[in-house]
């Protein structure tokens, strides 16, 4: 088990009230992501527990991306990583981020 | 004094060798070995049928049994290398040389056997060119067939798995060779005429119907998101504008996940009617939702599907069915139709490099071409404009004028950037590169030329090909679509957002797409039973993909 961190300043603070969302599986080729909204507005700080080890660039890219495209300033996210594929962690994150998006 | 009729006099010793152990036409199953052993020689040339689908593997079993003592040398000419006695034979000494198309299943043993040297190679074919060579220079000696059932006059029945016997059968026949077909049955009168009996010379009662690989079953319950996405792109950034109406889809999940998007999606999008109408294309289980909410018209088949004979042949109105109801497929004559008459060839593949060049070919497997070759080129013989063809055209050569310019057929390359296993798609060098090299092969094996390709589809968005200038934009666009792989972290950023300007590159967001849309319930089947029920129960799938 490889275990990655990465905190991104962000000017784009994620929107809604929730607290916390969960979005889907630890499973071969598939990812949990466990979104928490615990952060200054401005940080967003990201753990990886991940079976597939030497890809940490490949995260750091997918994550860059989803840094900026998405709102994510104030949220604290866990992933555990199944060997999911990037398109996978991409899509995985949008659908966390959305979910957090909307009313409790 | 020159003979001009060794060939008629060398089929006539053979049909004289092998009654002696037959009842007119009729071989017993239990003669077959001695059979075989009389009306081969050594350095014969032999198609054995099979090819992706159908399989003659009754006579396959008979042929891998013989005494290489006697019968050896062989050059084997055959559409599909798929069966473990397709190569027992060169284990064995029997065959020595083999010209071929396809060979899935035996992708790695085949490799093998090429490293190790026990076969000579020919050359590896599209079906196409194989079927070609047939009429020109790999002519068989003998043709071991197979059919559903026969007379005793040797007409033969092949049932809705049609495919390739007829041009194996017209190849031989014609040019003094000897036909041999396995039959599950012997009946007083054949339902259809498919092959008319006088140009079957021998008739092998197998007691059981050859077999049959589903290969184009695709179970919608293992298509992702990220195709469904794909899928998505492909309908809204390629059917829409180019109004593509005739065309064929390849076996993998993406273009699967088309067709279950298109009585969902596509009827969002006003399509119906509009796309998808003709098709050259298997009998996909996967295209019944389509085709029971009115979106198809017609399909013509290169093979037929295990348990979607009846649904077929409740459905004349759509699929080329023969006097008895079922389904006559024909492999050569698909393949024709996909080639001249479609506007667009969609697939995946496993690896795609800077110019565009896909191969299937990974280090330890050779799987052979089949058809996608064929499908996936654009025919310099086509003559006839439609819409899609001539707007492809123009984009690809806007300076030429109109009445002498070609038009383009569409051929797509659909995939997510990684494939199985993170193995990324996207590749600085092919893999079919090496093995050239390892095998002395003049040509890598390639799937699709580059220069053939016009437009890649994955979930980063969709490079338009045709309106790339040079190699430099073509590779930039390449990598603009190759995601996270070391071929899409290595773009130039800036080059890549000129060219999405320029609509080179177009994003999901770009075509108004929103990769959170791409949701598994928007497709119109989600398990392999939903797909019976659409059906009204008349598809019978497979027991393999019965998990309820």
């Amino acid at each position: 088990m490889e275990k990655l961190t990465f905190q991104f300043e962000t000017n784009r603070i994620a929107g809604g009230e929730r607290k916390q969302a969960i979005i889907g599986v630890v499973a071969s080729g598939n990812l949990e992501v466990l979104i928490e909204r615990t952060l200054p507005p401005s940080q967003c700080h990201i753990e990886i527990a991940t079976a597939a080890h030497g890809f940490g660039p490949v995260w750091e890219a997918v994550l860059s991306d989803f840094i900026a495209r998405r709102a994510a300033g104030g949220l604290k996210i866990s992933i555990n990583d199944g060997g999911a594929r990037p398109d996978t962690v991409a899509l995985r994150l949008a659908q966390g981020v959305r979910m957090i998006e909307e009313d409790s | 004094m020159t003979a001009w009729d060794t060939q008629k006099k060398a089929r006539s010793r053979r049909i004289e060798a092998g009654s002696r152990f037959a009842q007119g036409k009729v071989v017993s199953k239990d003669d077959l070995p001695r059979f075989l052993d009389a009306v081969l020689s050594a350095g014969d040339r032999v198609c054995l049928e099979g090819d992706n689908q159908k399989q003659a593997d009754l006579l396959a079993r008979a042929l891998a049994g013989l005494d290489p003592a006697r019968i050896h040398d062989l050059h084997m000419v055959q559409s599909g290398v798929v069966l473990p006695e397709h190569l027992d034979i060169f284990d064995k000494g029997i065959a020595r040389k083999l010209d071929y198309s396809y060979s899935g299943p035996q992708a790695a043993r085949i490799a093998r056997m090429l490293f190790g040297g026990q076969i000579e190679l020919g050359s590896v074919h599209t079906y196409l060119e194989l079927f070609a060579r047939y009429f020109i220079d790999l002519t068989p000696n003998v043709a071991l067939i197979a059919a559903v059932s026969a007379d005793r006059d040797g007409n033969l029945y092949t049932g809705p798995n049609t495919e390739d016997t007829p041009t194996v059968v017209e190849a031989t026949s014609f040019k003094g060779g000897l036909v041999v077909a396995q039959i599950a049955e012997i009946v007083e009168r054949v339902p259809r005429v498919d092959i008319p009996g006088d140009q079957v010379h021998f008739l092998v009662e197998a007691k059981k119907p050859f077999y049959v690989e589903p290969l184009f079953t695709r179970d919608p319950g293992a298509i992702t998101e990220t195709q469904i996405l794909t899928a998505m792109l492909a309908i809204k950034g390629l059917y829409q504008p180019y109004g593509i109406r005739r065309l064929n889809h390849g076996i993998g999940f993406n273009t699967a996940a088309i067709e279950l998007l298109l009585p969902t999606y596509g009827e969002k999008l006003v399509l119906k009617g509009q796309v998808c109408t003709h098709w050259a294309l298997n009998p996909h289980p996967t295209l019944i939702p389509a085709i029971e909410a009115g979106w198809v018209e017609q399909v013509h088949c290169f093979g037929s599907e295990v348990g979607m004979d009846k649904y077929i042949e409740a459905r004349p109105d759509i699929f080329f069915t023969g006097a008895d109801g079922s389904l006559r497929s024909n492999r050569a004559f698909c393949q024709t139709a996909g080639l001249y008459a479609c506007d667009m060839f969609i697939g995946s593949t496993l690896q795609i490099d800077l110019a565009g060049h896909s191969s299937t070919v990974t280090t330890n497997r050779i799987a052979g071409f089949g058809g996608a070759p064929n499908m996936g080129s654009d025919p310099h013989g086509r003559r006839h404009p439609s819409a899609a063809w001539l707007k492809a055209g123009a984009e690809a050569d806007p300076h030429t004028p109109a009445p002498l310019r070609r038009g383009r057929k569409l051929v797509v390359q659909i995939g997510e950037t990684f494939g199985d296993k993170n193995v990324p798609t996207f590749v600085e060098k092919l893999d079919a590169l090496d093995l050239a090299d390892k095998l002395k092969l003049d040509l890598a094996p390639i799937m699709v030329y580059g220069d053939d390709v016009t437009h890649i589809v994955t979930e980063e968005g969709i490079a338009n090909l045709l309106l790339c200038r040079d190699a430099d934009e073509r590779e930039q666009a390449i990598r603009g679509v190759a995601g996270y792989t070391d071929v899409g972290r290595g773009r130039d950023r800036k080059r890549v957002e000129t060219l999405r300007e320029r609509g080179v590159i177009r994003r999901p967001e770009d075509l108004g797409i929103d990769p959170l849309d791409a949701d598994r319930r928007m497709l119109a089947a989600h398990s392999i039973k939903d797909l019976m029920l659409a059906s009204g129960g008349l598809y019978d799938p497979p027991s393999r993909f019965r998990n309820w």
